[in-house]
């Protein structure tokens, strides 16, 4: 290239990025997510809810906890998973929410980087949430938010697939009944049970309930009890029960394998009974049996709701008032039925089922439900999760026996 | 969402725009040597310091932001307070010692070598083919770019409906050709052959377009010279096509090159690098490591990021390099 063409291109190259930089300096302005706005009287608030649009009844009710305390709400909507990393950043900056709802075993996390506000210093009442609950939201000692509500996972049932194959549903009370079940259903020419195995926190999340329910614990993953909660579920698959694709399956992907109405069960969440009445069949609801009979523990699902520290520490009251009011009886039974979720107090849980008997079961399972940070495993619980999906998709893809899978998953964590 | 870098969008660039424009050269230095500088130096400045100040911005600090990440031990807590210690190459020394690192490294050489090469034979033959200029030729070219022009979510999405398990179309249609169903995304002998197929499918348009302008610029007359020698069609594309488009073929592969190093997304929503890490590439490794977990590791996460930037900048220099011989010659 000589020398006069190089100038001419690097001329014009050098426009174009005038110009890109002009305008991008433009638009950086209005991307800029500031948590904090310049009037005092501001109070911002963020939640994984992104679904609720601007008229919902969600954001009326954070408009009228506002009014109430006096103050205008800002409020952003997060999607679950960018959540976490959105908060640090705020924090990083100083530039924390006044309040932050976040998935609970994010909430140990973000304690541990010393983002949220005990609720020694915040004064939130959490006097009346069921202790299991308020466990995830623990760590050394301290509790750092209160739940919004809780969900769980059961076990779906098709009653028209259980009634061609000859099931009677209450014959299912420990593992050996049900998997007796599915070959029934499988005989009988139906597909047995579909969930998700997926290699991301969804997949912990769901072999959980069986992990547990069999006796074992996340501090020893290679344990006996262990390798037999795993065992089940590659047994099931390779008996041909479990189609290949939960390996892939999301909850809700899998929740629309079972809506095809082919299969006998799913293990899904409360979230899904919405779905489940327009499912166009007649379907129920079974805690999931522990190995030896009786219920499972399952992990909680759902937010807290917290508060994230601020230099500005004279906030906090008007931010306490602002929890308050949104975890108060009256608000949390509105918010808990439009997220389609348990309320975390026993006093709201007993109005739910009051006007909606289904929901009765799911109540059960929350109560018997455990957070995936509780045992004081906070942080450690992040690592233990990763090496235990991997160890899930290892064994079901058949690159590793359950043992193998589990003692490797074992050896990784340390 | 599926978009994000290997590291944390960090707004302290905007923030600082003030401060790095003072970094862009000051007039200063020039006065002292020809006491005004004239209107032309001026202009000239002005015309440098946008695009310095963008460089500084978007590429300079990012990536210096990056390198520091991966030197310093950052724990949620430190990330937050800013006071992560200096560890030196630890996080690098982590990252190789990590069981994932020797398949991870596999699967990224294997998937960038087999998407490029299946890319250009099949993006040469079919702009071999275009250009016989037959009726519909052009239509039916257009039809080929569908691909390119899908958002990458919508692709790779349909992508595993399609080898999905047990609904899947593909196993469908092996059924009724009577070979028993393959699990295409869920076993871990075939998950990397699969998101390699969605791949090359999305790379061939590339290849297309740009090989089949490089085949206009080569002059018919050869072909007819060609002809009358006697030379058969097979002869042609050895003897003509394929030499005179070498040029335009260098530049293809290591385009293709640097894009295929640090493809994501395909993988990510097929698969999410698994199962257990047999369709794990770097890329898909440090997203995972950085944004995958509860317990972000952004140390060990921006490290296997860096390494991926430090190939993608070695087969870039490569790129200059030829380019410059072409410019030459």
């Amino acid at each position: 290239m000589n020398r006069s063409s190089r100038r001419r291109l690097s001329a014009a190259a050098m426009t174009v990025a005038a110009l890109t930089a002009a305008t991008t300096a433009c638009s950086s302005g209005d991307g800029n997510t500031s948590a904090k706005a310049a009037d005092s009287g501001t109070y911002t608030i963020w939640d994984p809810y992104p679904q609720f649009a601007k008229d919902s009844d969600w954001v009326k009710l954070l408009e009228g906890c506002g009014s109430e305390a006096g103050v205008k709400i800002k409020r952003t909507a997060f999607d679950t998973s960018d959540l976490t990393n959105k908060a640090l950043l705020a924090a990083q900056q100083d530039n924390s929410p006044d309040v932050l709802i976040l998935d609970n075993p994010v909430v140990s996390t973000l304690a541990e980087a010393g983002v949220l506000t005990t609720t020694d210093e915040n004064k939130v009442d959490t006097s009346k949430v069921d202790p299991n609950l308020l466990a995830a939201g623990q760590s050394g000692g301290k509790t750092y938010g209160t739940p919004i509500g809780a969900n769980t996972l059961a076990l779906y049932y098709n009653k028209d697939v259980l009634k061609t194959a000859g099931v009677d549903i209450a014959s299912i009370t420990d593992w050996k009944s049900l998997t007796a079940a599915l070959a029934k259903v499988k005989k009988a020419g139906k597909k047995g049970i579909t969930f998700s195995a997926i290699g991301t926190e969804e997949g912990s999340f769901q072999f959980l309930p069986w992990f547990w329910g069999s006796g074992a614990k996340l501090t020893e993953l290679d344990s006996a009890q262990g390798v037999s909660a795993l065992s089940l579920w590659s047994d099931w698959m390779k008996k041909g029960y479990a189609p290949n694709s939960v390996i892939n399956n999301t909850q809700t992907t899998s929740w629309q394998e079972f809506a095809s109405g082919d299969y006998a069960f799913a293990e899904n969440g409360t979230w899904q009974l919405a779905n489940a009445e327009k499912a166009g069949f007649d379907y129920g609801v079974l805690p999931i049996p522990a190995s030896d009979g009786g219920n499972a523990a399952a992990p909680t699902g759902g937010e807290f709701v917290t508060i994230p520290v601020q230099g500005d520490t004279g906030r906090y009251t008007t931010t306490q008032k602002l929890v308050s009011c949104l975890t108060s009886t009256e608000n949390l039974n509105a918010t808990d039925t439009t997220l389609s979720y348990v309320a975390p107090t026993s006093e709201v849980q007993d109005k739910q089922v009051a006007a909606d008997a289904k929901l009765k079961p799911w109540v059960e399972a929350v109560k018997a439900a455990k957070g995936r940070t509780s045992d004081d495993l906070g942080t450690k619980y992040p690592k233990i999760s990763e090496q235990m999906w991997k160890a899930v998709q290892s064994a079901l893809s058949g690159s590793q026996s359950p043992k193998d899978a589990l003692v490797a998953a074992q050896d990784a964590v340390k | 969402m599926m978009n994000r870098t290997t590291h944390p969008p960090d707004r302290r660039p905007v923030r600082d725009r003030n401060g790095a424009a003072t970094a862009a050269p000051p007039p200063a230095a020039t006065a002292s040597r020809s006491r005004r500088p004239s209107s032309q130096q001026w202009a000239a400045w002005a015309f440098l310091a946008p695009v310095t100040l963008y460089l500084g911005l978007f590429y300079a600090y990012p990536l210096y932001r990056n390198l520091d990440l991966s030197l310093r031990n950052y724990t949620v807590r430190s990330f937050v307070q800013g006071d992560a210690p200096f560890t030196g190459l630890a996080n690098y020394r982590t990252v190789l010692d990590d069981p994932t690192f020797g398949p991870a490294l596999t699967h990224t050489v294997v998937f960038t070598a087999v998407c490029l090469f299946f890319q250009y034979a099949i993006g040469l033959a079919l702009a071999v083919f275009f250009n016989q200029h037959f009726r519909l030729s052009a239509t039916l070219r257009a039809l080929f770019l569908v691909p390119w022009l899908l958002p990458l979510i919508v692709s790779a999405s349909s992508w595993s409906w399609m080898l999905n398990s047990d609904s899947g179309i593909v196993n469908a249609l092996l059924s009724t050709v009577g070979i028993d169903p393959v699990h295409w995304l869920t076993s871990p002998s075939w998950s990397l052959t699969s998101v390699i197929i969605a791949n090359i499918w999305i790379g061939v348009p590339f290849n297309l377009v740009v090989l089949h302008s490089g085949l206009q610029s080569i002059p018919s007359s050869l072909y007819e010279a060609a002809a009358l020698d006697g030379a058969g069609a097979w002869r042609r594309f050895w003897s003509i096509t394929f030499p005179l488009l070498r040029p335009v073929s260098a530049i293809t592969l290591l385009l293709g090159l640097v894009y295929t190093l640090k493809v994501f997304d395909i993988i990510w929503i097929m698969t999410k690098g698994g199962p257990a890490d047999s369709s794990t590439t770097f890329a898909t490794w440090s997203y995972r490591l950085g944004f995958g977990n509860l317990l972000p590791a952004f140390g060990p996460g921006a490290a296997v990021g860096n390494l991926l930037v430090v190939a993608a900048l070695v087969f870039g220099l490569v790129y200059l390099r030829v380019q410059r011989k072409q410019a030459l010659s």
